[in-house]
């Protein structure tokens, strides 16, 4: 048995799953939505997270643009992120929604920008 | 002197929902006064996502949230003047404000509607001892110096406060590469979103203390150390218990107080629980044609409630404006025991609609009810499975209860256990 | 570069004295350790004008205080300084204590303080009408009042600047040597020659005038701790209310600011250091249980901030002003306690004298400039004077404090003053953006970045008051 907190909406329902010994989810109590199953079921094995930070900005109004994951990805790998995020630097205008990263560290998932910043 | 129908006070997420509600409802002439550089108010630096999953059934960052109110004001050609600050608002609903441009203005208007937010409480507040070094803040303003101006507050970090604000910000710190070495609470509970603690703290190992504060600050120029203690059940701190932890910042997540200063200058009841204006269920306050909503009337858990109360308040405010005013006949809503405040507090039985009453309590419950009486008859009872201050609940009242009540009778709220 | 005059310290005293010297034909240092004027005991104290009859008859305390007073209103009147005469009460909160409050008046006779009378209640009652109901009867002094101590220091330092004073900061005496007829004052590598020397160190002056070996001042480090209530609270006192003092002082005290606030305070214990101003909660409590037998209904609900000065206690008991034993080109104005702001215009004035005496025949300047420019407050003007501001200087109509209603105008200024203010703290103490309910949670930020962006430094060096009080600590990436 494992006791998790459902972070899929702001409830937080707390969760009880019931695991087999090879790790598989057999049956999840607690939830209060459908979407608790879900979470309950990628939490106990691959647990995912969004992404969100900033992107440094050359030639912008602010020397910085926020950012997310356009998806969640692996919860492991949020430091990591972070750091190669800081590598890279955007050139002004950046419109919302733009992509900054491609395929962050082979996840498969984007990193694009959450606001415009136009140039300075 | 400027002649508008609306005038909004505050360009965040309540203001510009409110407006785009007003307009929607047939009223042209709406000017936003808004005092910083931009719309979009505290959202702007909210850069975290979890906004919108109500209302818009995505997980959106802040910015996006507001980009899309602010595409909308555009659209609506909704005027709206930045780096304005409101000033006076004066009996007749005359609005002076100042900018660079425009000098001093006076704008006179039908109705008004205030949405100036709120802010967070100050280290003086707390009155901890020790000495007044610099890397003390708040958290918003740590975030703010982090996520617009792109600067780190501090390297080693110590929170004060369990608030949502202080949670996002351990997070936020610890990808920017500090270490965050502990929250503290001083109630034996976070006032935080549960969401928030899992994947603010746990992810990264921070730990929360609960029933814990920070008792002394130390540090001659720059902040070198915190002590931190247990408080007992009267939040005493206990001098066992003392321990010191080195830290350059201290950032503070103690609580959020709507900004009513104008609403006081105006003469304009208060709620003393809630620190922000006395509405009915149009949300408006005890000055005829002056509106209030998001958290300037009350500190909310979720934007997208803001935006709807601002739809509301919005709505109220152009039909105030296009004169169609029910005859008022009241009840007075009111909490009792755990539940420490409702809004709306006064409803016009005369409305003519079902009214939501939204409230918050202050404990945490499990397997509570729920329990609405009006004029002393039970009219709910819903079972919670949980019960947190630091989550808005809401109930409907029907508008055919409305219908049966008399004017000064009572909506009461109570948890059951 | 020979200096006529090396005055250490840019407290009150010692920015009143370079001001008062600054009429005359000198060449005048003012040296100071800290970023800025006023960050010493000027800037954490009572900020009250005393009557002047707490001091023993005779003594030099007695009698600079009372001409201190008198001078006070038209000294902050010329130099555009908050100053309200607001009359002071020693209340009595039982019939024994009756008698020190005759005593005091008495007292307050010899010291040839004017206009006190002894009330009884319906008459504290009327001036005071959130006062304990045990008060019964008080002493009332109308030429007591309240003042902005800092903005006193700010402006007098800054008249003596436009008047030719050099203003040396960060600037930590650490030895003083003597040629014979030259000192020479340093800090670390950095030298400053002049002739004479004016000790105005506050609490540190006794080691100070140790560096020229006169260890004939001793100086006690006596802490008091203080609360500030938010405006709202500023109503529940109209004058400054005394209790009736003790060997430690004069006691706790509830009086408005200057500013509309409401001030408790201070505590008075004696402490080893010399620079610990931090506050303790067991005082504080304190401080708020003994100002509630004065004002019932004070709570700390509405407290802003609390903050501690430590006052320089002298062994003697009496302000120490006069030429060193050991150097008679060495003066030291040491001990000044309370009531030695309500003193200070005063002994501006003596020691001008006595630098007159030692000096000789010095020329006054011609062109001496009474005062510094009158500083804008935007909070305080009518909507027509707001009007005509803004259309002059647009800077005016950006508001960057909200709680105190401070425009960017008047933050430029006080960055651009005769002594620019270089960090968070200066800017506050001259504009007092940051001092409002949500100190500075969102000017901060933006005070930060005009100092940054006028003194041509990344916003990661602004510090909250100089040294390594470094707000940030650097760039995210």
């Amino acid at each position: 048995m494992k006791n998790i907190v459902c972070v899929a909406c702001p409830m937080g329902c707390a969760l009880s799953v019931e695991l087999s010994d090879s790790g598989e989810v057999l049956s999840v109590t607690g939830n209060t939505c459908k979407r608790g199953i879900d979470y309950a079921k990628t939490e106990c094995t691959n647990p995912v997270r969004s992404f969100t930070s900033t992107v440094k900005v050359s030639g912008g109004i602010l020397p910085v643009v926020p950012c997310k994951s356009a998806g969640n990805i692996p919860k492991e790998k949020l430091l990591d992120c972070a750091t190669e995020i800081a590598k890279i630097t955007a050139k002004a205008p950046v419109k919302l929604g733009d992509i900054l990263i491609k395929n962050i560290l082979g996840t498969g998932v984007d990193i694009i920008a959450t606001n415009h910043c136009p140039e300075a | 002197m400027l002649n508008y129908d609306i005038v909004v006070v505050g360009g965040g997420p309540a203001g510009m929902a409110a407006a785009i509600k007003a307009k929607e409802c047939g009223t042209d002439s709406i000017l936003i006064l808004e005092r910083a550089e931009t719309l979009g108010g505290i959202l702007e630096q909210c850069i975290h996502t979890g906004f919108g999953l109500h209302y818009f059934g995505e997980e959106l960052s802040g910015p996006e949230y507001a980009d899309r109110f602010i595409e909308k004001i555009n659209t609506l050609s909704i005027e709206y003047k930045t780096d304005t600050m409101v000033l006076d608002i004066s009996g007749d609903n005359t609005v002076t404000a100042v900018n660079s441009t425009d000098g001093l203005l006076e704008i006179k208007a039908k109705a008004v509607i205030l949405a100036m937010g709120c802010r967070e409480r100050p280290r003086g507040a707390l009155n901890t001892a020790g000495t007044r070094c610099s890397g003390i803040m708040s958290a918003g303003t740590a975030q703010k110096f982090v996520n617009i101006d792109g600067y780190m507050p501090g390297k080693k970090v110590v929170i004060l406060g369990s608030g949502d604000i202080g949670l996002i910000m351990a997070r936020r710190m610890t990808l920017e590469g500090a270490e965050v070495k502990c929250v503290c609470e001083l109630m034996p509970y976070s006032s935080g979103l549960t969401r928030n603690i899992v994947q603010c703290l746990d992810d990264f190992n921070i730990p929360l203390h609960l029933s814990c504060t920070v008792t002394r600050i130390h540090g001659s120029e720059r902040l070198e150390g915190v002590t931190i203690a247990k408080v007992d059940e009267n939040r005493r701190p206990i001098k066992e218990s003392e321990q010191f932890i080195e830290c350059d910042t201290l950032l503070l997540s103690v609580g959020l107080i709507p900004e009513n200063e104008l609403t006081r200058a105006a003469g304009i009841e208060i709620d003393p629980v809630t620190g922000g204006a006395i509405v009915n269920e149009s949300r408006q306050t005890t000055q005829a044609g002056v509106f209030a909503c998001g958290n300037v009337l009350h500190v909310h858990d979720l934007v997208d409630y803001v935006t709807l109360e601002s739809y509301t308040a919005g709505e109220g405010a152009a039909k105030y404006a296009q004169g169609k005013i029910a005859n008022e006949k009241y009840a007075v809503t009111k909490g009792r025991g755990a539940v420490r405040y409702i809004v709306p507090q006064r409803v016009n039985l005369n409305c003519g609609e079902d009214v939501k009453l939204y409230f918050r309590v202050g404990d945490v419950f499990k397997n509570a009810s729920v329990v609405v009486k009006c004029a002393g008859n039970e009219i709910l009872r819903r079972k919670k499975i949980r019960l947190a201050p630091g989550e808005m609940e809401s109930v409907t009242v029907k508008n055919e209860t409305l219908c049966t009540m008399s004017e000064g009778d009572t909506i009461e709220i109570s948890v059951e256990v | 570069m020979i200096y006529d005059i090396a005055v250490i310290g840019a407290g009150v005293v010692g920015s009143l004295i370079s001001m008062q010297l600054s009429q005359y034909n000198l060449k005048t240092v003012l040296i100071e350790k800290g970023n800025d004027v006023a960050v010493g005991t000027s800037k954490a104290n009572s900020a009250i004008v005393h009557a002047g009859f707490d001091a023993k008859p005779g003594s030099l305390k007695a009698k600079l205080n009372v001409e201190g007073t008198a001078k006070m209103p038209e000294l902050c009147k010329r130099l555009h300084v908050p100053f309200k005469l607001t009359g002071s009460l020693v209340v009595a909160f039982s019939p024994e204590q009756r008698k020190t409050v005759e005593e005091l008046y008495a007292r307050g006779i010899e010291n040839g303080v004017e206009e006190m009378e002894i009330i009884e209640q319906d008459r504290l009652r009327e001036i005071e009408p959130q006062i304990n109901e045990v008060a019964c009867c008080a002493l009332l002094a109308k030429t007591a009042g309240i003042v902005c101590p800092y903005e006193l220091t700010v402006a007098a330092a800054e008249t003596a600047v436009i008047n030719g004073v050099k203003f040396e900061r960060n600037f930590k005496v650490d030895k003083i040597d003597y040629n014979g007829s030259v000192f020479t004052v340093s800090a670390g590598e950095k030298n400053i020659n002049a002739k004479y020397v004016i000790n105005c160190a506050g609490i540190y002056s006794g080691k100070i005038a140790e560096m020229i070996g006169d260890d004939s001042i001793r100086i006690i480090s006596r802490k008091g701790e203080y609360m500030l209530l938010d405006k709202t609270m500023g109503s529940l006192a109209n004058t400054v209310i005394f209790q009736c003092p003790s060997d430690m002082g004069k006691g706790i005290l509830v009086t408005p600011t200057v500013d509309g606030n409401l001030l408790l305070g201070p505590s008075s214990i004696d402490v080893d250091s010399y620079d610990d101003v931090s506050t303790n909660s067991d005082v504080l409590d304190s401080v708020l249980e003994a100002a509630k037998l004065s004002v019932p209904c004070v709570n700390t609900r509405n407290v802003i901030t609390s903050f501690a000065g430590l006052r320089s206690h002298p062994a003697t008991g009496d302000f120490i002003i006069g030429a060193s034993k050991k150097n008679p080109a060495f003066i030291n104005v040491a001990g000044i306690e309370s009531p030695g702001l309500s003193a200070s215009p005063a002994i501006a004035e003596y020691v001008e004298k006595i630098m007159l005496d030692i000096l000789g025949n010095v020329e006054k300047k011609e062109d001496f400039i009474p005062t510094r420019k009158a500083p804008v407050h935007f909070r305080n003007m009518t909507n027509e004077e707001r009007k005509a501001l803004i259309e002059k200087d647009k800077r005016y109509g950006t508001i960057v404090c909200r709680c105190e209603t401070v425009t960017q105008g008047e933050i430029l200024d006080a960055i651009h003053s005769p002594i620019p203010a270089t960090d968070v703290d200066s800017v506050k103490r001259r504009t007092r953006a940051g001092m409002g309910r949500c100190q500075g949670g969102f000017c901060g930020s933006k005070v930060a970045q005009l100092i940054a962006e006028e003194h041509g430094i990344p916003l990661d060096e602004v510090t909250k008051f100089g040294g390594g009080s470094r707000l940030l600590v650097g760039k995210t990436k």
